[in-house]
C-alpha cells in the first residue's frame, strides 16, 4: 500500500458548531463523540447529544466530508452495554467509521454492523505490525490511527507490512505516554483515563498563588508544578509537569515539556512515506481555532500534492507562543 | 507451597548477581506457587540477564516445584523486539504472558496467559481472548473491584484463572520514551542502563517536595506500594484465583510468607499487614484503586465497610 496517495485531513469536533467550522474549513473528515465515557475527551461542555449528532451528520455529509465517531475508551466490566448503544446509534445516524481501541467493543461492530468501518484508535497502542495485523484479521480494521511514538522511518517500514491505512498526528496536543496505557490521571484523582474518558479532570484542578508570587498548579492532592511570578503558569497534566529527582538539582520536565506537536514541515515527507490521513488534535478547541487549523492544513496538503511549496507561517500562530516540536516523527533520539 | 500464590515478573534493572541470588532464595523459601521471569520493560535489558541466565534458573524454580511462567514485553516498536516477541511465541513447555497485542497473531489457538499490562478491562474481551486461547487473566492494577467482580464472574464460567497484584507498586503508564535516560540527560540509545542504578525505580517528587511516581525505564509506577491483604478474603469471594506479589528490594520471603500466612489462615490481616509494615519500606501502602478511589488513597478496611 506504498503509492502515492492524497492524505485526507481529519478534523477535530468537540461541538456541532466546530464541527460545521471544521466542514466549512475544508476537512476530509471529522471525528467527534458522545457526552459520556464512551470516548476519550469526556470534558464537560464538549461532545455531542444523539440529537445534536444526527444533525451535524447531515451537515458533515451535504457538505461532503466524512464523520468518524470516537467510541475510543475502555468499557469497565459490567458496563459494555452503553458501548454498545453508542455503536447502534451511530450506525443507525449513517457515520462513516467508529474509531474504536477496546476488542470487546471492535467485536460488537464486526459481529452486528459489518458494514461500518472500523478505525483502530491511538488508545489501542498498535505500534508494530504484528499488533495491526492482529487487529486487521480479527476485526476487519480498515485503518490504523499509529501512536505518537514512530520515526517517519519507521511509520515508512510499517506502511509497507500492514494491510490496512494508516494515519497519523500532525498538530496539536502532545500527550508522552502511550495512550490507552495511562492511568497516571486515576492514581490522583479516581477517574479513569481508560474507563472513563478523563484526563487530569478539571474539577480536581486548583491554582494557588503564593505570597512570593508563584503560582502552584494542583491536580489533586498533588502539586504538578509551580510557576515564578514571570511564568505564564499552564494546565496541569501530569506528563507535562516540573518534579525533583535525585538526579537533577531543582525541577524538571521528567516526562516532556509542555510542547505542542507541529510536523506541518514534515508534511511531504510523511505523504511519500504513505500515510492516508492526516489527524489534527484538538476536540476542546474552540471554533475559531478549528477554522484556522483545518484551513491552513488543506492549504497545505493541497498545495504539496500540486507540486507547490505550502505556505505554514500560518501555523506557527496558531500554537499561541506555545512551543513546537515534531515529537518522535524527525528522530528516535527524542526516546 | 501455596498455588494461588505468585510472584510477578521483576520490573526492574537489577544486576544478574542479585536476580540469580533472589531466583534462589525464592525457589528454597518462598511460599509462591508460581514465579514469572522475562524481561517486561525494556528489550535492552536482556543481554545480561535474560538471553545468559533465565533457563537455569527457570529450572531451577521448577526443580523447587514452582510453576514458570514467561512474561514477554509490554512495549514492541522496533525490529529486535518484534523478533524476539515471535521467539519467545514459538516457545514449547511453558506458558507465555502476553503484555503486548503484537503476541497475539503467533498466539492464537494456543494456550497462553495474559498479563497485567495488556488492556482487559471487561468480560467480553476476556471472553474474545479466552477464545483465542487465553487461559489466565492478570488484571490491570487500576480496576476497581466492581469490575474485577464482573470478570472473575465470567472468568468462573469461562474456567480461566484470573489474578491480581496484591502487593508491590503499581504499573501506571508506558512511554517510548526512556524517563531514566532523560533524567540523566541521555537518550534511549545511549541510556548506559543507568535505570540500574534504582533497583525499585527513581522516586519523583513534586516541587513542594513530596514523593508522588516512580520512574523505571519507559514505565512510570506509583510511589505507593500496594496492599491489599486485607482484601484476599473479599477477592477470593467474587472469583479472584491468583494474588501477584510483585519483585522489589524489601524481604521478599517475608512478603510471600506472609501473603501466605493470611490466605491459610495461620495468622489474622492485623498481624499479616504488622508485618509488611516492619520491612522498612519508605512510601505508604496504597489500596485505592480497588476500592474504587484515586489509586493513591489508603482506606482501611474497617472503615470502608463501616
Amino acid at each position: 500500500m506504498n503509492a502515492k496517495v492524497k492524505p485526507e485531513l481529519i478534523c477535530p469536533a468537540g461541538t456541532p458548531a466546530a464541527l460545521r467550522s471544521a466542514v466549512d474549513a475544508g476537512a476530509d473528515a471529522v471525528y467527534c463523540g458522545y457526552q459520556n465515557a464512551t470516548n476519550a475527551r469526556n470534558f464537560t461542555g464538549l461532545n455531542f447529544t444523539p440529537a445534536e449528532m444526527e444533525k451535524s451528520i447531515r451537515y458533515a455529509h451535504d457538505g461532503g466530508t466524512k464523520v468518524l465517531i470516537t467510541l475510543n475508551t475502555f468499557p469497565p466490566a459490567g458496563k459494555v452495554e452503553l458501548w454498545k448503544e453508542a455503536v447502534d446509534l451511530s450506525a443507525k445516524l449513517g457515520a462513516d467509521a467508529c474509531i474504536v481501541a477496546d476488542i470487546a467493543v471492535a467485536a460488537y461492530i464486526r459481529d452486528h454492523h459489518p458494514d461500518m468501518r472500523i478505525h483502530l484508535s491511538v488508545q489501542a497502542a498498535a505500534s508494530s505490525p504484528e499488533a495491526i495485523q492482529y487487529y486487521v484479521r480479527e476485526f476487519g480494521v480498515k485503518r490504523v490511527v499509529l501512536p505518537r511514538i514512530m520515526t517517519i522511518a519507521e511509520i515508512k517500514g510499517l506502511v509497507e507490512e500492514i494491510p490496512c491505512e494508516v494515519e497519523t498526528f500532525i498538530f496539536g496536543n502532545h500527550g508522552l505516554m502511550v495512550e490507552g496505557r495511562c492511568s497516571l490521571t486515576n492514581y490522583v484523582t479516581g477517574q479513569s483515563t481508560n474507563m472513563d474518558g478523563a484526563c487530569s479532570p478539571a474539577s480536581c484542578v486548583k491554582y494557588e498563588r503564593a505570597d512570593d508570587g508563584s503560582m502552584s498548579t494542583i491536580l489533586g492532592d498533588y502539586m504538578i508544578d509551580r510557576f515564578g511570578p514571570e511564568e505564564t503558569a499552564g494546565y496541569p497534566t501530569i506528563c507535562k509537569g516540573r518534579y525533583k529527582c535525585d538526579a537533577r538539582d531543582g525541577g524538571y520536565y521528567a516526562f516532556e515539556e509542555p510542547v505542542s506537536l507541529n510536523a506541518s514541515a514534515m508534511l511531504p515527507q510523511l505523504i511519500e512515506a504513505g500515510v492516508h490521513a492526516f489527524k489534527i488534535e484538538g476536540r476542546q478547541r474552540s471554533r475559531a481555532y478549528v477554522k484556522k487549523v483545518v484551513a491552513a492544513f488543506r492549504e497545505a496538503v493541497d498545495s504539496i500534492m500540486a507540486g507547490q511549496e505550502p505556505k505554514l507561517a500560518d501555523l506557527v500562530a496558531l500554537t499561541e507562543g506555545q512551543k513546537q516540536t515534531e515529537g518522535a516523527l524527525k528522530t528516535k533520539k527524542w526516546r | 507451597m501455596n498455588p494461588s500464590l505468585t510472584l510477578g515478573p521483576n520490573l526492574f534493572h537489577w544486576p544478574a548477581e542479585q536476580r540469580i541470588d533472589f531466583y534462589n532464595r525464592i525457589a528454597d523459601e518462598s511460599p509462591v506457587g508460581t514465579v514469572y521471569l522475562g524481561e517486561v520493560i525494556c528489550s535492552k535489558r536482556t543481554p545480561f540477564f535474560d538471553d545468559v541466565h533465565l533457563p537455569a534458573v527457570a529450572e531451577r524454580l521448577e526443580r523447587a516445584g514452582k510453576t514458570v511462567v514467561y512474561s514477554s514485553f509490554s512495549e514492541v516498536v522496533i525490529k529486535r523486539e518484534r523478533n524476539i516477541l515471535m521467539d519467545w511465541s514459538r516457545q514449547e513447555g511453558r506458558d507465555l504472558e502476553v503484555n503486548n497485542t503484537a503476541a497475539l497473531l503467533h498466539l492464537t489457538n494456543r494456550p497462553h496467559r495474559i498479563g497485567g499490562l495488556l488492556n482487559v478491562y471487561n468480560e467480553d474481551t476476556m471472553a474474545y481472548l479466552a477464545g483465542q486461547g487465553a487461559t489466565h487473566f492478570s488484571l490491570l492494577p487500576e480496576l476497581p473491584r466492581a469490575a474485577i467482580a464482573n470478570l472473575g464472574a465470567k472468568a468462573r464460567d469461562l474456567g480461566v484463572g484470573v489474578e491480581v497484584q496484591v502487593f508491590g507498586r503499581a504499573s501506571l503508564a508506558l512511554s517510548a520514551r526512556c524517563y531514566h535516560a532523560r533524567a540523566h540527560a541521555r537518550t534511549k540509545d545511549n541510556c548506559q542502563f543507568v535505570c540500574g542504578e534504582d533497583a525499585d525505580g527513581m522516586t519523583l517528587m513534586t516541587m513542594d517536595d513530596k514523593p508522588f511516581l516512580t520512574v523505571n525505564g519507559i514505565q512510570t509506577l506509583s510511589y505507593g506500594y500496594l496492599d491489599l491483604m486485607a482484601d484476599l478474603d473479599d477477592m477470593r469471594s467474587i472469583g479472584v484465583t491468583h494474588f501477584r506479589v510483585m519483585p522489589h528490594t524489601c524481604d521478599m520471603i517475608a512478603v510471600t510468607r506472609a501473603f501466605d500466612d493470611v490466605l491459610a489462615g495461620r495468622i489474622d490481616v492485623a498481624e499479616g499487614e504488622a508485618k509488611l509494615r516492619e520491612l522498612g519500606i519508605e512510601a505508604p501502602f496504597v489500596n485505592g484503586f480497588y476500592r474504587g478511589r484515586a489509586g493513591h488513597d489508603w482506606v482501611p478496611r474497617a472503615a470502608e465497610l463501616a
